[in-house]
């Protein structure tokens, strides 16, 4: 698949040294054919420069196209760039298996017992014996809402979860280098007595200790006295938007696992409107980390295979973020597929354009054309010359329309953010540049082309008799 | 003299939607080397059809036309405009400049589609320039000079490619009396230089100017005598 994927992208690659090769050969195609090429490139400079107003509107409808190209290229590269980054964050190696209420201990009838469901540790230990040698890490998870208040200053409070983890989550989540003060959870954390230390989102940091380290503060649980030491801090993250819940990592409080066991114990009092209900669940996630995207799968298709047998009721559910990256690349080539299309289509309307007044500027000139026949020019030399001014008009149409669209893709998120406030992902897409200055010179030789040749075709006699 | 081109039994017909228009019906002539023709007859008489076969710019319908040693009346349209740019110099009526280019630009084009351009020629070219007075104004437009300057970049324009024939359509119908007299001044000089001319009017002290004068009706020869020089 990895194979195929490099393939695939050389195969792209080769496609737009090709369009660049053509359109440099086009464009040097005058110069190849000697002077009387390089003098039709003056010309038709100097005649596009005589009708300054008229050769400006005609190469608009090309700048457009061009910009818009360019424009619409680098925003969807953006926000799909920015999306796959947060799928990869999550990592492509793992797999996420959660547990999930099952449908019957929703219903009312069963509200006063505990429900217990969900992961075990008998899982984890499975897992840990199954694949232990063949995975980099088998991570569980226990999740808990809480609020959260500091120890001292007691009357500050958020909501807040705890997240009861190994060290290795850094890891597992790209952490490594997201923490703006102290260090994570470490082994020493776990072992031999599980510490009372917490690793706190920047949110928790600036709600509960604004304008000061939290480092060394201590925090309290509702409900709970056990106060946990802050070791680190981390950096704001963004919220992931993966399945169905969105999850505000930068309210977490990351403590070890067996500390949270301690803390917390093995049951959830939830209250719902009017009645208590009690939950039992022992591992709320284990991230399992393969070596390699192509174990992904089968791991996860064996994991399926033991949980499908050994729990009863389905209260597990399996999350591969490769999938999701599989299928964001699948959007974004056809987002992109999308977006050239609309930028192709605005190009074609300048070709048309570039048409019409070379249709027009035929007609209007129809006299010089019978004056370089009667000199010794052949129909060809008359196309080459109403072709070049269509190519130099594209040419020139393009180039302008790349430099604004490359500005306006670096601009424009400046502005949006000091402006407007808003994130605005632009990434310039480096084949696109390609892709536009290769279809504005192609739109020029395409909507040259008929217009040059009714040129070549007029009679002579006829075009010198012509007012 | 030896003869530069030669018509045989000339016949041109126009279709003109089912109706046969005929335009020349069997025009024999012989133009000599260094001669100066003046071709004239009422509209309608064929004139122009005939220097447009002269020029290589329209093909006969049946007859032949010999130029410089080629028989032209079946060539292609690429082999004609290759012709014309070798053999043929033409001034026209309404000068026909090109707007955008400057005199000396305007000198080279024939060269330009001969591939023959370089600093050489630009050399002549501006040599050119200066022979018919214009050694002034070699970067001015055509719109920047009055009716006789251009059509003395044009008559420039017609000797640039050595040719063997210069064709003059009318060459000083758009020119007052006095400018009109210096550009047949000019042509009787090239003449003079052993340059054959063969011009088209229709006003007889224009076609005084030359040696010889053939009168069209009705698409055949109605006279050819030489003028007595001494006259």
């Amino acid at each position: 698949m990895l194979e195929r994927q490099t393939l695939l992208d050389l195969l792209t690659y080769a496609f737009y040294a090709g369009l660049l090769a053509a359109s440099i050969l086009v464009l040097a195609a005058p110069f190849l054919l000697g002077v009387k090429g390089r003098r039709c490139v003056t010309a038709a400079v100097r005649s596009l420069w005589l009708h300054k107003m008229r050769s400006f509107l005609s190469v608009l409808g090309i700048i457009i196209g061009t910009l818009a190209v360019i424009v619409l290229m680098a925003f969807g590269e953006g926000s799909m760039h920015e999306a796959l980054e947060e799928i990869k964050k999550q990592g492509a190696t793992n797999i996420v298996i959660t547990s999930v209420k099952p449908p019957e201990e929703a219903s009312t009838a069963r509200r006063s017992f505990v429900a217990r469901y969900g992961l075990t540790y008998d899982d984890l230990r499975y897992y840990q014996e199954a694949l232990g040698d063949q995975v980099v890490s088998i991570l569980p998870l226990r999740l808990m809402p809480a609020e959260v208040r500091p120890v001292l200053a007691g009357n500050r409070m958020i909501n807040g979860r705890i997240v009861g983890t190994r060290p290795y989550y850094a890891v597992a989540f790209g952490l490594e280098n997201a923490l703006a003060e102290g260090r994570f959870l470490t082994e020493a954390d776990e072992a031999p007595i599980p510490a009372n230390v917490a690793v706190i989102g920047s949110e928790i940091a600036q709600t509960l200790f604004p304008g000061e380290s939290p480092l060394g503060k201590s925090i309290k649980f509702s409900g709970k006295d056990r106060a946990f030491v802050i070791v680190g801090v981390l950096k704001s993250r963004h919220p992931s938007t993966s399945g169905a819940i969105i999850e505000q990592f930068n309210s977490d409080v990351y403590i070890p696992l067996e500390a949270s066991r301690a803390l917390l114990g093995e049951t959830q009092f939830i209250r719902t409107t009017g009645a208590r209900s009690a939950e039992q669940v022992q591992l709320h996630q284990i991230i399992i980390t393969v070596r390699e995207m192509s174990q992904v799968r089968p791991t996860a298709e064996m994991i399926r295979e033991q949980l499908s047998r050994y729990h009863l009721k389905s209260d597990w559910d399996i999350k591969i973020p490769l999938d999701r990256l599989e299928q964001a690349e699948r959007t974004r080539t056809r987002a992109r597929i999308l977006l050239a299309a609309i930028a192709g289509i605005s190009l074609l309307v300048g070709g048309i354009g570039i048409m019409n007044i070379m249709l027009a500027s035929v007609t209007e000139r129809t006299r010089e054309i019978g004056i370089r026949r009667a000199l010794g020019a052949k129909r060809g030399d008359i196309t080459l010359q109403f072709l070049t001014e269509a190519i130099v008009q594209t040419t020139v149409g393009g180039i302008v329309g790349v430099v604004l669209g490359l500005l306006i893709v670096l601009v424009a998120p400046l502005v949006a953010e000091r402006f407007f406030a808003t994130h605005l992902p632009a990434k310039i897409h480096v084949p696109s540049i390609f892709l536009a200055f290769f279809f504005a010179v192609a739109v020029g030789v395409l909507f040259g082309w008929y217009p040059a040749r009714r040129a070549s075709y007029l009679d002579p006699i006829e075009a010198l008799r012509h007012e | 003299m030896a003869a530069v081109a030669q018509v045989l039994n000339l016949v041109k017909h126009y279709q003109m939607e089912s109706v046969t228009v005929p335009a020349l019906r069997g025009v024999t002539l012989t133009f000599d080397r260094g001669d100066f023709i003046a071709l004239m007859g009422p509209s309608g008489s064929g004139k122009s059809t005939l220097l447009n076969i002269l020029g290589c710019l329209d093909r006969p319908t049946s007859g032949q036309y010999i130029l410089a040693g080629h028989d032209v009346s079946r060539l292609s349209d690429d082999e004609l405009s290759e012709i014309r740019g070798r053999y043929l110099g033409f001034i026209f009526q309404s000068y026909n400049l090109i707007p955008q280019y400057t005199v000396v630009e305007n000198i080279e084009v024939p060269l330009l589609y001969q591939g023959r351009l370089n600093a050489e020629t630009r050399r002549r070219c501006i040599a050119l320039a200066r022979m018919v007075g214009l050694g002034e104004r070699l970067d001015h437009r055509p719109t920047q000079l009055s009716g006789g300057q251009q059509q003395r970049v044009a008559i420039a324009r017609a000797l640039v490619n050595d040719p063997e024939i210069i064709l003059a359509d009318e060459p000083t119908g758009n020119l007052d009396s006095k400018t009109s007299e210096e550009i047949m001044q000019l042509l009787c000089a090239l003449n003079d230089a052993g340059r054959t001319i063969i011009m088209v009017t229709h006003e007889n002290d224009i076609a005084a100017w030359a040696r010889r004068v053939v009168r069209l009706r009705d698409g055949l020869v109605e006279s050819d005598h030489r003028i007595d020089l001494a006259a």
